[in-house]
């Protein structure tokens, strides 16, 4: 394989170029960035192709962009290249290229603009699926008939058993995190056993149940987004309204009523691992024994405590669940959408757990709890 | 890239074995492609059409036997084969993150280091052979239909003016018009470009029209290939239903006629 090269031989007042070695796709690297071939400013009219190669289409195009539009191709006997110039030159004309980019502040402008109306097409969308969940859940209510027990209970063991120990461990190391970062400074104060109390309220009331919920948006909204997307890329959500199946009944209600019905042993589960963290540590830095550090945890850290964990938790878990079906139900027909709902979902559900859980800290203390 | 242009076979298949655990797909198969022809390759579902397609392609390692491809070993080839093939897959298998031009452009990046603005000068010449409207360059496969998806799956194919064109099954999913269309569209490359087609198919009307000759599966292997009016005689039973059945003459009619 030869690379592409020409020659440009003047004769007569008109420069002829004579090309030379291969002109396929692979051998133009070098002839394709070379400048137009003329001498003296003018251009060579003519190509003499007797001493080429061998040529495929991307080469005949190069020659054909080597001479002016009334040049000429002296085809000798190579038929070969009369038949590749015919077929590629009807499409020489100059096509209107792709619009010009567009200034930087009009760019900037018209990229924030759309931002807008795609968050404005988001919150009314959002709506739209609070409504429709809204409606499902109340019917399936009514009726319970129409609860489908079978996915219910897969996405249970799934989004929920399964999860457990993961939930066990991340709130065991922030209950260690927390009672030793707490003995450092109480321990200067000399009220070192206040670290039963703060390990008892930063874990009942807030570290069990959120640590339980961002597990959850990680584990299961981007289950619930990914596997309701890919049924709709399949067109399996199509069918299934085809079917005459509603779509919320089979695929929505499920998935959020079994997030509504684990997250609470979640957070219990959360709960039992960030106190035996704290405790453990108590015991290794401060030498509180286990006995001492429950019984003074259940004198001095009221129980309501873990009731507004819990209490906070099913909410979470509707929040969570809810993002991650309606970004399901919102992807597109290409594999990129799903990627990114998949991703949105799990981002919005995450900003959505730590909203509420602050809105809630502010209601609870308003409310003096 | 002269080696084995003596040779009159573009690709040959020796005693291929494939088995997917106990499940034998084929057995000593043996098939020939000659320089410069569109062949055809017929097989009832699950023959395994397409995981032949995938072991001449390198896709897919044989348990026994021999793929060469311009007299290489495709197992064992490091990109020089690679470039002178071009795939279109069942799907068109286009990157869906790309634009069709940027698609087209993609084993031109790949493999060449022509100038940008000739780069996308020369994709967008393949699109217009592939018979894609011009404006459809800056459209992404989402938003193609499924004709277009298969014209730009070849002129992805042919970017780099490949010596062999393989298809996997080009018409299916296509209106009448549009699958007659493709066939021109095959046929036209073929003449004009000198290219050697592989294309899998279940189109009775492809078949008579654009296919050379035709190879048929059955029973693991190859059972013959030959050109159609040659298998129309064949006394082989699945061969006989198949081009004899009401569809299978329907078609050789219509041929017969124009």
């Amino acid at each position: 394989m030869k690379a592409a090269t020409w020659t440009l031989v003047e004769e007569d007042g008109s420069l002829t170029l004579h090309a030379e070695g291969d002109w396929t796709a692979l051998t133009l690297d070098q002839a394709s960035r070379q400048p137009l071939p003329a001498v003296g400013g003018q251009q060579a009219n003519r190509i003499d192709v007797s001493a080429l190669g061998r040529i495929d289409t991307t080469g005949a195009l190069l020659l054909l962009k080597l001479m002016p539009t009334d040049g000429e191709i002296l085809f000798g006997t190579r038929d070969d290249v009369r038949r590749l110039a015919n077929l590629v030159a009807p499409g020489m004309t100059p096509h209107e290229d792709s619009p010009p980019p567009r200034g930087y502040l009009t760019g900037f402008f018209a990229r924030f603009g759309q931002q807008i109306i795609e968050i404005a097409h988001d919150a009314y969308a959002m709506l739209v699926f609070t409504g429709q969940m809204i409606l499902a859940l109340g019917g399936t209510l009514l009726r319970p008939r129409r609860l489908r027990v079978t996915p219910l209970f897969a996405v249970m063991q799934e989004s929920g058993i399964n999860a457990l120990p993961i939930v066990f461990i991340m709130t065991f190391f922030i209950g260690a995190i927390i009672a030793l970062v707490g003995t450092n400074l109480l321990t200067s104060l000399g009220v070192e056993i206040f670290t039963v109390e703060l390990v008892g309220v930063a874990i009942l009331r807030e570290f069990g149940v959120v640590i339980a919920a961002i597990l959850l948006a990680g584990r299961s909204a981007s289950a619930f987004a990914a596997q309701i997307g890919s049924m709709r890329m399949n067109q399996e959500v199509a069918a299934m309204q085809v079917m005459g199946v509603d779509r919320f009944d089979a695929l929505v209600t499920p998935r959020i009523l079994a997030a509504l019905v684990m997250i609470p042993l979640m957070t219990f589960v959360g709960d039992l691992g960030g106190l035996l963290g704290g405790l453990l540590v108590s015991w290794a830095t401060i030498d509180i024994s286990p006995s001492f550090f429950v019984t003074r945890l259940a004198e001095t850290v009221s129980i309501k405590h873990f009731w507004i964990g819990m209490g906070k938790a099913p909410f979470l878990a509707l929040l969570i669940a809810a993002a991650g079906c309606r970004h399901g139900m919102m992807v597109g027909g290409d594999v990129q959408s799903l990627g990114r709902h998949v991703t949105s979902a799990v981002v919005q559900s995450v900003f959505l757990i730590i909203m509420f859980d602050a809105i809630f800290a502010v209601i609870f203390m308003v409310l003096g709890l | 890239m002269n080696n084995g242009l003596a040779d009159p076979l573009a690709i040959r298949v020796t005693g291929l074995r494939t088995a997917f655990g106990d499940k034998v797909i084929h057995d000593n198969l043996d098939l020939e492609v000659r320089r410069g022809e569109i062949l055809g390759v017929v097989g009832g579902s699950g023959s395994g059409k397409s995981v032949l397609l995938n072991t001449i392609l390198g896709l897919q390692q044989p348990d026994a036997g021999h793929v060469e491809v311009f007299g290489e070993d495709m197992g064992r080839s490091q990109g020089d084969v690679q470039r002178r093939i071009g795939v279109m897959f069942q799907q068109g298998a286009l990157f869906s993150f790309l634009t069709v031009l940027q698609n087209v452009e993609a084993p031109m990046l790949e493999h060449t280091r022509l100038a940008p603005g000739f780069m996308r000068e020369a994709a967008r010449l393949k699109i217009r052979l592939a018979g894609l409207p011009a404006h459809a360059a800056d459209l992404r496969p989402a938003e193609l239909s499924g004709g277009m998806r298969k014209r730009a799956g070849v002129a992805r194919a042919i970017a780099l003016d490949p010596d062999i064109l393989f298809l996997d099954e080009p018409t299916a999913g296509l209106d009448p018009i549009g699958a007659a269309e493709f066939d021109a569209l095959i046929r036209d490359l073929r003449d004009t470009l000198g290219l050697t087609v592989f294309m899998i198919t279940h189109d009775l009307d492809t078949l008579y029209a654009v296919c050379d000759r035709v190879a048929v599966i059955a029973d693991r292997k190859i059972v013959t290939t030959a050109p159609l009016h040659e298998l129309e005689q064949s006394d082989h039973p699945w061969i006989r239903d198949y081009f004899l059945g009401p569809r299978g003459r329907a078609a050789a009619e219509q041929q017969d006629s124009i």
